[in-house]
């Protein structure tokens, strides 16, 4: 216990931690690091998109000069993968290929020149099978199968659920709304390439230096696939240039070297080309959804039934959490009494999909917010006051049982409304020019772990001795987002002391305590409970050692702007340092731990596990836009957002995640796409990625980007330390639906898919002078074989949050009337 | 034209270079882009590559006060010509104004591409002292960054300008 003081370190906007070593290029990446001896790994990537390996002649390759080693698929026996269902890829493939760069053999070599020239020595015998290049074709073709498990054919994810009887609500429905919308796939492109040192250390232990944004997953699965203690490995999670979730999964060259620093008993290094770096890909679904909306004549919802089909590419990744996610969030930002979701995950002979910035819910958000808008023209409601009469409220329960706690979505439509003008706007603009809104929410860290255990997800070690100094442990990962930053300032908040006086060690087995690691925003939330408990207790100790020589009582002690001292006397106090030297005195060698495990979900039904949160972040955006009827082209004119962070830790670096998500938002509304073509039949009929290059791979440059004004919504939640959640993530969310409503309002068409191109503007444009639909859009959604839901009755209506019988409603006669958009 | 064996391309060059204000002796293998050089034989790893064709800029150092992609640069080029890298902009341990508006700012989010970034931005400041946003934009179009949506770079460079020119006013 002592005094309350106000906040010094959390909320000021400060240089962060770790900002000097950045701009003196001291930062060390992983391709940065070297070793003495060390070796140079190289891997033979498949040609095919979906074949037979019948034999490898590797004999030429291995007795080339300068090279030391090479490695294929039979010298790794064992499976991995991210998620304990998924465990289908190997570090090199044994016997087939999936998809074309899916790695085949690996050359250990003198350096990077010698490997590369050996792979070209090293013949592969493959037999061609069948690709399928399409969810679709996948349906259409279960034989033969990508991988020999799965729900059936080549699905691999299939799942149903309904939270209380969707069909007749719909059918008291003043209206129905149903559409088709379609999300392209997009890849995370860091900055960095994925790079990769393994070697072996004086007393005989493995050390793996890594871009990992999750080390501790990839300690486990190393362990597995190396057959090897995990005591006997360490994995360090080297300070990550961008992941954005592609550093997330365990990737197959990381075992690679490994294996071979093992067997040669040198470092062993690897870096993965830009081209390499498209193919261990991992990122955005592309997602096809039906969306079937009921609504009353005033604009709220009743019900809604969503099907999703997702586009997994070869491998399982993180597909079962990712089918999931196209689906739970949805309910979490407008009050949804009855919600029905279907998703289904198709394996295809293209890289693996897997967790993007925002994971699954992007794709939903597009299709939700798209129809939301639809909905508010044909009602004849204003989009941004409908929001606003259904948003959640704090404290509450959605219909499949999400407990949301803080909760600021209103106020970040408030706030956007107004600074954007949206009311003289919306509607009044020239033609050309229009404005569209849109509103979403992420959550604060995954409720459940990806591996089933009872164990904490975040843990945090502090040490202090009688220099004053304090160095805090603890194995999340610093990926840019700023989290040795926000480790740093709880402590230093706690404590009363100055960033600066903090030592943080982080993302590192061997040497810190378990993180579960950077993703599903979970970061500052889980970390920093653990480091607020472990600095209140050394705060505690400290508090103990000085109340008699301050004769004082705990209560009245405070520790502030590097010194301690009494409440009613502040004259009283010692310096932080002295404090800390007669706690080490009374209690011996000061260290303290903490850590964190978020609470029980409500939902207690089988899979009620993905969704759960601490905490949800809220964001509402507007954005302005020209466009060309000309030309097609869309400038976007700029950008409002209201982000409800809870609390920020560090504003400036809040407000720099916040517009990075509107950047990279913009992209995948605009350009973005990882698209793949087939060769021609003569030329093998092979399925390649059209683009590898970040030359074709178009983003968004400084000279594209326009102005975004952010505002920070402080609704702290009881939840989170200090009450800060989250905004690596959210405030990506709602940026594209805004830019495909602005585009309606500027020029009256509906390009209900990402990315909207000029192309699909103009034939939209064409479309309406013909008197048609001004629609461009995915036209059918093909039958899947949904299984049966799993039938939950929602909050609301008394249930209990397990499953139960769905009873039989009456067949109502549909009152309502349909339209299709 | 001679005939160049492959024993000959595999031979190192011997040469000095001008890096930072220092001249470095260093041999390489005459294929080595500038890139290669600074990061593998001289041990300059803050010039980073993210693309290996020229696309994003990671890899800009200045060559004789030029921004130039030393991932499309041959070290054998540069003989003679003055390379600065992002280890030569502080003068000891004072930041150069560019490098105490990124990390003040949010310019540096990864700070992967915060090198390259930083180093186009000088040579902007070293021709224009007081640059537009605009202006600022179009000089950073080549640098890439995934993390900061480039609104907390451009506003990174106009304030060092402003420091560069009252340090300016303050010198004169």
């Amino acid at each position: 216990m002592s005094a309350k003081r106000p906040l010094e370190v959390v909320g000021q906007p400060r240089r962060r931690v770790d900002a000097r070593a950045k701009v003196t290029g001291q930062t060390l990446f992983a391709d940065d690091l070297s070793m003495p001896r060390m070796l140079h790994c190289k891997l033979l990537r498949s040609p095919h998109p979906h074949a037979i390996i019948e034999a490898i002649d590797i004999s030429r390759a291995a007795a080339y000069p300068g090279v030391k080693l090479v490695l294929t698929g039979k010298d790794f026996p064992v499976p991995f993968g991210i998620m304990p269902v998924s465990q289908d890829e190997y570090p090199l493939a044994p016997e087939r290929v999936r998809y074309v760069g899916d790695s085949v053999a690996a050359v250990i070599a003198r350096d990077e020149k010698t490997a590369e020239e050996a792979l070209l020595l090293i013949e592969v015998t493959y037999r061609a099978l069948p690709t399928i290049s399409s969810p679709e074709e996948g349906l259409a073709q279960p034989m033969p199968r990508i991988h020999d498990y799965g729900e059936q054919g080549n699905i691999h994810r299939n799942q149903s659920y309904e939270f209380g009887d969707v069909e007749a609500a719909l059918a008291n429905s003043d209206h129905v709304f149903e559409d088709l919308f379609f999300y392209e796939g997009d890849t995370h492109m860091a900055l960095e390439q994925q790079a990769s040192l393994a070697s072996i250390d004086g007393d005989g232990k493995l050390t793996l230096a890594t871009s990992a944004q999750n080390p501790h997953y990839l300690h486990r699965q190393l362990s597995l696939v190396l057959q090897m203690p995990a005591s006997q490995i360490r994995v360090i999670a080297v300070q990550n240039g961008g992941g954005f979730g592609g550093k997330c999964d365990p990737a197959g060259h990381e075992m690679v070297v490994s294996k071979a620093a093992l067997m040669l008993g040198r470092p062993v290094k690897i870096c993965l080309t830009r081209q390499e770096v498209f193919y261990q890909h991992r990122g955005r679904h592309p997602v096809l959804m039906k969306f079937r909306t009921g609504v009353t004549k005033d604009g709220k919802l009743t019900a809604m039934h969503l099907q999703t089909l997702l586009d997994g590419g070869a491998y399982g990744s993180h597909g079962p959490a990712s089918t999931f996610y196209t689906g739970v969030l949805t309910p979490v930002t407008y009050e949804l009494p009855r919600f029905k979701f279907d998703a289904c995950r198709v394996f295809t002979n293209k890289p693996a999909c897997g967790p993007k910035r925002g994971h699954g819910t992007p794709q939903p958000r597009f299709g939700q917010e798209v129809q939301l808008d639809k909905i508010a023209e044909k009602l004849g409601l204003d989009p941004a006051e409908m929001r606003l009469n259904m948003a959640t409220k704090a404290n509450s329960l959605t219909s499949n049982w999400l407990g949301i706690g803080s909760n600021g979505l209103a106020e970040c439509i408030r706030q956007v409304v107004e600074r954007s003008g949206w009311k003289d706007k919306h509607g009044k603009l020239p033609e050309g020019r229009g404005i569209g809104i849109a509103a979403s929410t992420y959550m604060c860290g995954a409720g459940v772990s990806i591996y089933w255990n009872k164990m904490p997800h975040s843990g945090v070690q502090l040490l202090l001795d009688r220099s004053g100094q304090v160095t805090v442990f603890c194995g999340a990962t610093e990926v840019g987002q700023g989290s040795d930053d926000v480790l740093a300032s709880i402590i230093a908040e706690v404590l009363g002391i100055s960033t600066s006086q903090i030592r943080c060690v982080t993302g590192d087995t061997g040497i810190t305590p378990i993180d579960l690691g950077s993703y599903s925003s979970r970061v500052t939330i889980m970390m920093g409970n653990a480091a607020m408990q472990a600095a209140s207790r050394v705060r505690e100790l400290i508090t103990a050692a000085v109340i008699e020589p301050l004769e004082t009582t705990p209560e009245q002690v405070v520790m502030s702007q590097g010194r301690v001292f009494a409440a009613d006397d502040p004259n009283k106090g010692m310096s932080f340092v002295e404090a800390v030297v007669l706690a080490e005195t009374k209690f011996g060698t000061l260290g303290t731990v903490g850590n964190y495990s978020p609470p029980k979900p409500p939902g207690k039904f089988k899979g009620s596990g993905v969704g759960p949160s601490p905490a949800y972040s809220f964001s509402a955006c507007v954005v302005e836009t020209e466009v060309d009827v000309a030309t097609g082209l869309i400038h976007i004119e700029k950008v409002w957002i209201a982000h409800d962070i809870g609390q920020s830790i560090n504003p400036v670096h809040v407000r720099g995640q916040v517009i990075g998500g509107v950047y990279m938002g913009l992209g995948e509304a605009l350009m973005e796409e990882q698209v793949f073509r087939r060769l021609p039949a003569k030329l093998s009929n092979a399925l390649v990625h059209k683009i590898p290059s970040l030359l074709e791979y178009k983003t968004l440059t400084s000279a594209d980007m326009p102005e975004v004004e952010v505002m920070l919504i402080e609704e702290p939640d009881p939840n989170c330390p200090f009450g800060a959640k989250e905004a690596g993530q959210g405030p990506l969310l709602p940026v594209m639906p805004a830019v495909a409503n602005a585009i309606w309002d500027a020029v009256g068409v509906r390009i209900d898919e990402v990315p909207i191109t000029p192309d699909k503007v103009l034939r939209a444009l064409k479309l309406k002078r013909a008197g048609k639909n001004p629609r461009v859009g995915p036209e059918y959604f093909p039958d899947v074989p949904y299984p049966e839901p799993v039938f939950v009755l929602p909050p609301g209506e008394g249930g209990d949050g397990k499953e139960s019988k769905k009873l039989e409603s009456m067949p109502a006669n549909s009152l309502a009337e349909v339209s299709t958009s | 034209m001679s005939v160049v064996t492959d024993k000959e391309v595999q031979r190192r060059v011997h040469m000095t270079l001008q890096v930072n204000g220092e001249e470095i002796e260093v041999s390489f293998a005459p294929y080595k882009t500038l890139l290669e050089v600074l990061r593998e034989d001289l041990g300059l790893t803050g010039t980073k590559h993210g693309c290996e064709l020229g696309e994003c800029g990671a890899c800009a150092v200045l060559i004789d006060g030029e921004p130039l992609l030393s991932c499309l640069t041959l070290a054998v080029e540069c003989e003679g010509r003055a390379i600065e890298t992002i280890e030569g902009l502080a003068q000891g341990t004072q930041l150069h104004p560019l490098q105490e508006a990124f990390a003040d700012l949010g310019g540096a989010q990864c700070g992967y591409c915060t090198p390259g970034a930083v180093m186009t931005a000088k040579a902007l400041l070293d021709k224009e002292p007081s640059p537009t946003s605009q202006q600022i934009k179009e000089a950073m179009s080549g640098n890439l960054c995934r993390c900061t949506g480039y609104q907390q770079i451009v506003e990174s460079v106009e304030k060092a300008a402003t420091c560069c020119r009252s340090a300016e006013r303050g010198a004169a």
